[in-house]
Parts: C-alpha cells; sequence; structure tokens
C-alpha cells in the first residue's frame, strides 16, 4: 500500500461534515439565552427589537436562499410577505379561519405564484431578471391596492378578539407569545436552511449560483432547480408576512407589498454576507436595532434618519467588504476547521 | 369615445414620453459603459427637481433659466459620484453593483426626506404656463416645451456622440473597453464623463418637469421604474432604442390608462416589458 | 469494433462565421480520438454541438443508436457523456471535494456514497491532499485536474477533454497524459482536443483534422502527419515540439 491510498483512507474516514464543537456550543447557549430571556428582562421594547430581528432575519434568509443558493437577485421579494399577511389576514377575517392554517394557506399560495412567476423568469438573466421582479413586486402592490375584496388601499382590520388567543393567534394581554411565536419560526428556518446547505439539493444549487454550464454539463437540470430555489424562498418568507399581519393587525399594500420591504432583505442580506447562512442573522442585527432605536429617539419626524445610515453603511460595505460582515470572522469560526 | 380623446391621449402619451426617453438616456449611457444599472437615477431627477425648486424659491430664478445651472450641478454629483463609489465597484459582481446603486438611492431619498420634508412643493407662477386648444385638442404649454427641450437634448447627445472626437472615444469605450485602453483613450476619464452626461440628462428632464409636475422626495420613483422600462426595451446600452421606447411607454401609459383604467397606468407599461423581455432577452432594438 | 458515437453532416454557424460546417466522423469504443486544428477552427464548438450547449443548424449526433441532437446538456450528462471546458468553470467559491461531489451525485443517491467515491476520483487524479482547497486557490493544472474529476465522477462512458494541457506548467503535462491513459485503460473512451502534436500523435487512436470550420482528415496518427492539408493548414505553421 503506497501513500497515496493511505491518504484516501484516511479521506474517507473523515466525517462528512465538519461541526465545529465551539460553535455548537456557543449556539446552544445563544438558543437557551433567547428562549429564558423573556423571564430575566421582559422589556417590551427589547422583546420588539429582538422579534423584528428575529422576523427580518428570515425574510432576508428567505432572499439569501434564492441569491445565495442559486444566484438569482430578486428585487421583489416582498410580494410572498404580502401574500403571507393578506393569507392569513383575508381567511381569518372573513371566514374565521385560525390564523395558523392562514400561515399555511399563505406559503402554499406563495409557492404556486413562484412557480406561475419563476417559470416564464427563467429565461431573463441579470439585470433583466431583477428589473423584472422589481416590476412585479409594484405590481402586486398596485392591484392589491384597488382589489375591493381585500379592503383596496385601506387594507383589512383583522377583528379583535379577546376569547380564544391561541385559536385567534392575537395576544393582547402579553405580547411575549409573539416573541416566542418568531424565536420558533427563526429557529426552524435556520436548521431547515443549514440542512438545505449540507443535502444534495443544497450542492446543485451552489453548482448554479457558482457556474450554471458546469452544473449542466453535470446532469444538473438548472432550469427546474433554479424553479425549485424561487419556491423554497417563497415558503420562507410567507409566514413571517402572516405573524406580522396577527402582530399590528392592519394589513394594507403599503406595509405589506411595499419596495422598501424587498430591498430591506437584500440590505440585510448583503450587509451580513451573501450565500452564507449566518448573514442575514447578522446583517439584521445590525441594521434592525438602527431604525428601531431611530424610531425611539427622534419619533416620526425624523423617520428617514435610520435609512441614511443604511445606505451610507451598505454603500461602504459593498466598497470596502463586499463579502459582508460575516467575513469578518475567521474562517475556522465559521465551517470546517480542518482546511489543509 | 370620440377621435379627439383619442388623438388628446397619444399627444399626452407622446409629450411625457420625450421626456421619459430623455431619462432613460442617461440611464443607458451610462449602462453600455460600464454595465451597471443607476438604481439611484430616479432620485437623482428628484434631485434635479428640487434643485430646480430651490432656484426659484430661494433666488427667484424660473426653471428656463436655471437648468444650467441644475445641469452644472448634477453633472458634478454625476463625476463625484463615479470617482467616490462607482470606481470601486467596477469589478464587483452585479449583486454588489445593484446593492450599492440601491444603496445610494436610500440616501438620497432619505437625505431628500430629512433636508426637503416629505411635502409636496410647486413652482407657482413660472414663465411658461397655460394651455391651448387645436381642434378641441388641449395642449399645455409647460409640457410642450419641456418635451421640446427633452427632444433638443437628446438631439444634442446624439451628435455629442456620433460626430464629436470625445463622443467617439465615449462610444469606443462602450464597445470594447481594452480596445478602447490601446488606442489611449482613458476608460476611467470616460466612465466620469459618462456619469456626467448621464445625470445631465436627469437634469434636463428634471428642470422641466418641475415646471408642471409636484417636486416631492419620492417623485423620482415610477420615472426611475418607466426608464428601466425604457432601457429594456430600446435595449441596454442602445441611445437611440432609447428614444423610441420612452415614447412608446408613454403612449402604452395614457392609451391605455384610457381605454382601460386609469389607476392601472403602472402596469400596462410593465406588462409591456415582461412581454417583451420573456419573448424577445436583447430588447426591441437590442443588438444582443 | 463499434461505434460509440457518430456525427453526422453536424454544422452550425454563428451570424456569417461558419462554426463547423459538415462534420463528420465516428468514435470507436475504447479508443482516444484527438482534435487537432489551429484557433478558431471550431472544436470547441464541436463539443458544444455534442454535449447540447450549443444548437445545430444541421446534422445529428447519435450515441450508441440514440439520437441526442440538440437535447438538453444535463440529459447527455446522464446519458453517459461528460466533458471539461477550454475555459475553465469551476465552481469557485467550493472546496475541491464539493465540486467532485456534485459530479458524483448524477449517479449516486447517498450523500456519504458520493463523498467517498468522489475522493476515489480525487485521489485518481492526484489531487487528494487538495481536496479541502477552494477551486479558487488550486493553479490552473490542479483546476484542469478538478474538472477532469468533476466530470469523471459522472461515470462517463464518453469524455470530451478540451485542451486539457494548455496554458498549464509545462512539468505537469507528463502526468496529464499519463492519467489520459489510464482512462483509457479503465474503459473510458476519450475524445481530446490538443495542441501539443507530439502528444496527440503519441496518445491517439485515430485524429480528426479541422479547419476553418471543416473537416480536413480524419485518420490515423501516421497518415496524418503525411496528409498535406494538414501540414499546410496547421502543422506547418506550429511547432511540433
Ligand atoms: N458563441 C459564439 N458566438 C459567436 N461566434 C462564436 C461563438 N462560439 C464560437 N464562435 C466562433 O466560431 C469559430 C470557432 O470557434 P471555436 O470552436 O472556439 O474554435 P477552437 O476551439 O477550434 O479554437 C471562431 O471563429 C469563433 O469566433
Ligand atoms: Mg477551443
Amino acid at each position: 500500500m503506497n501513500l497515496i491510498s493511505k491518504e484516501l483512507l484516511q479521506a474517507k474516514n473523515e466525517p462528512l461534515n465538519y461541526f465545529n464543537k465551539n460553535s455548537l456550543i456557543i449556539i446552544g447557549i445563544v438558543v437557551l439565552g433567547l428562549f429564558l430571556y423573556p423571564f430575566i428582562s421582559p422589556s417590551k421594547f427589547a422583546l420588539h427589537l429582538l422579534m423584528m430581528i428575529f422576523m427580518h432575519a428570515v425574510m432576508s434568509q428567505s432572499w439569501n436562499v434564492l441569491a445565495g443558493f442559486s444566484g438569482q437577485i430578486s428585487l421583489g421579494h416582498a410580494i410572498f410577505f404580502g401574500i403571507g399577511a393578506y393569507a392569513s389576514g383575508y381567511f381569518y377575517t372573513k371566514f374565521q379561519i385560525t390564523p395558523w392554517f392562514g400561515i399555511i394557506i399563505g406559503i402554499a399560495i406563495s409557492a404556486f405564484i413562484a412557480l406561475l412567476i419563476g417559470v416564464p423568469m427563467l429565461r431573463l438573466k441579470g439585470h433583466y431578471f431583477a428589473i423584472a421582479t422589481l416590476l412585479i413586486g409594484i405590481s402586486f402592490q398596485v392591484i392589491f391596492q384597488r382589489w375591493p375584496e381585500v379592503g383596496a388601499s385601506a387594507g383589512l382590520y383583522v377583528p379583535i378578539n379577546r376569547d380564544s388567543p391561541w385559536l385567534s393567534m392575537q395576544f393582547h394581554k402579553n405580547k411575549v407569545a409573539y416573541y416566542y411565536i418568531t424565536l420558533v419560526f427563526f429557529i426552524i428556518t435556520f436548521f431547515l436552511v443549514w440542512l438545505l446547505n449540507r443535502s444534495k439539493l443544497g450542492y446543485r444549487l451552489k453548482a448554479i449560483r457558482d457556474q450554471s454550464e458546469a452544473a449542466s454539463s453535470l446532469g444538473i437540470h438548472v432550469s427546474k432547480y433554479k424553479v425549485i430555489a424561487f419556491i423554497i424562498s417563497a415558503m420562507i418568507m410567507a409566514p413571517m408576512g402572516s405573524i406580522y399581519a396577527q402582530y399590528v393587525l392592519i394589513i394594507d399594500p403599503n406595509n405589506t407589498f411595499s419596495a422598501d420591504i424587498s430591498i430591506l432583505v437584500l440590505l440585510i442580506s448583503v450587509m451580513g454576507g451573501v450565500g452564507n447562512i449566518w448573514g442575514p442573522i447578522i446583517g439584521s442585527s445590525i441594521l434592525i436595532p438602527i431604525s428601531e432605536f431611530s424610531r425611539i429617539y427622534f419619533g416620526g419626524t425624523g423617520r428617514s434618519i435610520d435609512l441614511i445610515i443604511y445606505g451610507i453603511l451598505i454603500i461602504l460595505i459593498c466598497i470596502f467588504r463586499p463579502s459582508g460582515i460575516v467575513s469578518l470572522i475567521p474562517r475556522s469560526f465559521r465551517e470546517r476547521e480542518k482546511v489543509k | 369615445m370620440t377621435s379627439q380623446v383619442i388623438i388628446q391621449a397619444i399627444i399626452s402619451g407622446i409629450l411625457m414620453g420625450l421626456i421619459y426617453a430623455l431619462i432613460a438616456a442617461g440611464l443607458s449611457l451610462i449602462f453600455g459603459l460600464m454595465e451597471i444599472v443607476n438604481f439611484a437615477h430616479g432620485d437623482h431627477l428628484m434631485l434635479s427637481m428640487f434643485s430646480t425648486f430651490w432656484f426659484w424659491m430661494l433666488f427667484g430664478i424660473d426653471p428656463i433659466f436655471s437648468i444650467p445651472l441644475t445641469i452644472i450641478l448634477m453633472a458634478f454629483l454625476g463625476v463625484f459620484t463615479h470617482y467616490f463609489i462607482i470606481r470601486k465597484i467596477l469589478n464587483s459582481t452585479m449583486l454588489i453593483q445593484i446593492c450599492a446603486t440601491f444603496g445610494l438611492a436610500v440616501t438620497i431619498r432619505a437625505l431628500a426626506q430629512f433636508f426637503f420634508t416629505p411635502d409636496f412643493r410647486t413652482i407657482k407662477n413660472p414663465i411658461i404656463q397655460g394651455k391651448f386648444e387645436v381642434y378641441g385638442v388641449f395642449i399645455g404649454y409647460p409640457q410642450l416645451f419641456a418635451s421640446f427641450v427633452c427632444l433638443f437634448a437628446f438631439i444634442l447627445l446624439y451628435l455629442f456622440v456620433t460626430k464629436t472626437e470625445t463622443g467617439t472615444a465615449l462610444q469606443a469605450t462602450s464597445q470594447d473597453r481594452q480596445a478602447a485602453e490601446i488606442l489611449g483613450i482613458p476608460s476611467n476619464k470616460m466612465f466620469a464623463l459618462g456619469w456626467a452626461i448621464g445625470l445631465s440628462c436627469v437634469a434636463v428632464a428634471g428642470s422641466m418637469l418641475s415646471n408642471y409636475y409636484y417636486v416631492f422626495p419620492d417623485v423620482g420613483v415610477n420615472f426611475s421604474l418607466f426608464a428601466f422600462v425604457a432601457v429594456a426595451l430600446g435595449g441596454f446600452g442602445s441611445i437611440n432604442g432609447s428614444l423610441i421606447a420612452g415614447v412608446i411607454i408613454g403612449i402604452v401609459e395614457s392609451v391605455g390608462g384610457l381605454l382601460i383604467d386609469p389607476s392601472y397606468k403602472l402596469l400596462y407599461v410593465f406588462a409591456v416589458y415582461l412581454l417583451v423581455v420573456i419573448l424577445r432577452p436583447q430588447g426591441i432594438f437590442g443588438r444582443y | 469494433m463499434s461505434n460509440l458515437l457518430k456525427v453526422e453532416n453536424l454544422s452550425r454557424s454563428f451570424g456569417g462565421i461558419h462554426a463547423n460546417s459538415d462534420i463528420t466522423f465516428d468514435v470507436n469504443e475504447g479508443e482516444i480520438l484527438g482534435v487537432i486544428g489551429p484557433n478558431g477552427a471550431g472544436k470547441s464548438t464541436l463539443f458544444d454541438l455534442i454535449t447540447g450547449f450549443t444548437k445545430s443548424d444541421k446534422g445529428q449526433v447519435i450515441l450508441r443508436d440514440k439520437n441526442i441532437t440538440n437535447i438538453r446538456p444535463d440529459l447527455i450528462c446522464r446519458l453517459g457523456v461528460g466533458r471539461t471546458f477550454q475555459k475553465l468553470k469551476p465552481f469557485a467559491d467550493q472546496t475541491l471535494l464539493e465540486n467532485v461531489i456534485v459530479g458524483a451525485l448524477v449517479k449516486e443517491k447517498n450523500l456519504k456514497v458520493a463523498r467517498d467515491k468522489a475522493l476515489e476520483i480525487i485521489d485518481f487524479v492526484d489531487l487528494i491532499e487538495k481536496r479541502h482547497h477552494y477551486a479558487k486557490e488550486l493553479s490552473t493544472g490542479q483546476r484542469k485536474r478538478l474538472e477532469l474529476a468533476r466530470a469523471l465522477a459522472t461515470d462517463p462512458k464518453l469524455l470530451l477533454m478540451d485542451e486539457v494541457t494548455g496554458g498549464v506548467d509545462q512539468r505537469t503535462i507528463p502526468g496529464l497524459v499519463e492519467l489520459v491513459l489510464k482512462l483509457k485503460k479503465n474503459g473510458i473512451t476519450v475524445v481530446t482536443i490538443e495542441h501539443n502534436m507530439k502528444i496527440i500523435m503519441d496518445i491517439s487512436d485515430r485524429i480528426l483534422a479541422l479547419n476553418q470550420g471543416k473537416r480536413i482528415a480524419f485518420d490515423t496518427p501516421k497518415n496524418i502527419s503525411q496528409n498535406t492539408q494538414v501540414i499546410d493548414a496547421y502543422l506547418g505553421t506550429v511547432d511540433a515540439a
């Protein structure tokens, strides 16, 4: 037996995926801490802030799955946020269907719309794709602004129900329930994306992202997988819309189908690091507090101060750290420790 | 429905379309040079409108006289934008380029809201105002004047690009950056010039628009959407294409609004975009 | 000997350029077929046509008895045709191992099995120590091996190689040549585009010579080296070292 086969044997004994023990422990502690946090310091603002961070992390993770895994840049991702919000809100308002089931309806409709949009869009490359998603996103807003069945511009007011908080998914006495719901979705989403990242599907999608011609020379049906990525991405976004709707209880085309949301999820991902599953968490943890704090300190009058900071930060990131804040963290901590 | 109403819609569409065309020409020129879509283009338009507004408000200068001042301001802004931002992301991925110009858009709009407040403003009693009637068709003087100026600017742009030495150098860089560099054309200077000209186009359009349009921080949004559509229809990088595309969009917008429902104007234009790019991804007049 | 691949009257033009006109040849099971021709002769276009990356204007590609003309590249891969690209297309942001696993997933359903198979092939192309390196960190020669390994992982019966020795460090060429011969021993049929005359004459069973999109010769190496048309078009102009 020669040296080379020894190395091969050793290579085959390596685990398929490396788990960095330290980071696993850190993640465990952080998750535990987040679950216990409301008992330690149930400040309303802190819970709201954390909830917004989780929610936006999931929303930009949805965007990140599409861009980071399959290389398609969407500028209209608010579509699926809006569909989620309207699905749960509409079916609860009109038919008293519990928002829990509404979430599922929202996911299903989003998946279907993603399929309808995704297939014709396959022919579009680069800027044509991005601009098309931008226009489709705004079209949804225009249509919902004028659709009487869903309240047109005024939107839907989710009827208040104080008797059965769990069934109506409305928690008026103590908003901490929203915190936990969002936290659970946040953890599930990240776990699923983490699994996706190391699954066969993940390998294929990343291949398409990096080099779609090479991917198709390796037996990957590029169009099919691009649509699959679009659908998965849409399905991640929709529940956040539903939860948001139940949280604010007012759904209108401007707070759901807004181009600002589409842009925000992109900015968060780029800030954190596109194509990295931690990127959205990092980006969200940096950008969301900026807007929440500026809302407190400057109130309604200075509403755009957060946007000034956002814009400048993003430009700086694009110029100096195009791979996002995550690239500042040493590689060994992020993934495989065994890089020779 | 009388034919007069339709003619009215077509004429209004053409007048507006010429403005879209000039805005799109600036966008297209920049894209042709460095394959970057300026997602802040609408916000640059908004800045031009505010510039015109403030010249009037503070110094009483009428829009028709402040055009050169606004052009100079915007051209400088274009050069700065290139020097401090664009130059550094030329070799980045498309995503980073999109993100940087979006970041710029967010910043400009937020600054405008901060300093100018979200109020709607108008220039009162400009020199050019009022309207006239021919055969039952009404035409506003400011609209007519605006589209003449835009058309004139367009012709100047066309002559500059095709007839002057600098313009030819600009085109050479647009067609093949490396080859142009070998011929001694510094691409960096050409890019800066491209940004100066691109923003001068919105400066002209913005000055003329503020004669009869509300001025407010979000005013650029729909204009930039139409400019994207025009550039895609005309073929990214084709300046002549954007003239025809701009006019088509103006007509689709106003005739569609007349025949179907005016509240869905945006959608007709978007539908044209989607149909065209899905059926013919290189645009109507695009080469590739 | 039976034909693995038959190409008949394959044609393709880009605008006014006839990149391929009426190309006809066949590939026998188990042989190494060399493809030569000056730059722009249409060699890469021929590969693109066979593997479905470019649609043909005319003509047929037949793999065993199946007509595969103008079908999707991924289906052609699944039918047992692997290829490398002249302009390398690695998955730059992924490791060598991850690159090859993508290829192995064509046949293997289980990730662990695919990983082990990928490792064996990486070992076969002699890059096992580099398995955890990102593709963008590898040298040109190593990236050529990466592409080879990735294509091999799909279990091809027929492998198309576009200038494997082009642009690599001269010292690594013998290793690459040895690799191609090892492939033949393992029963893989190889079509290789090659500029190095010595190599092509040594390893090929037959040679297809193209010039300006046309087939100018299709013969054994010995006859090719005496073919006046080939000498005019190609050998005369290139240092046959
Ligand atoms: N996608 C394409 N578009 C236009 N022309 C092309 C394209 N691909 C190849 N060609 C042209 O076809 C001819 C053959 O190219 P190619 O097959 O790459 O040659 P080789 O690989 O033998 O060097 C060249 O003149 C090249 O410019
Ligand atoms: Mg070639």
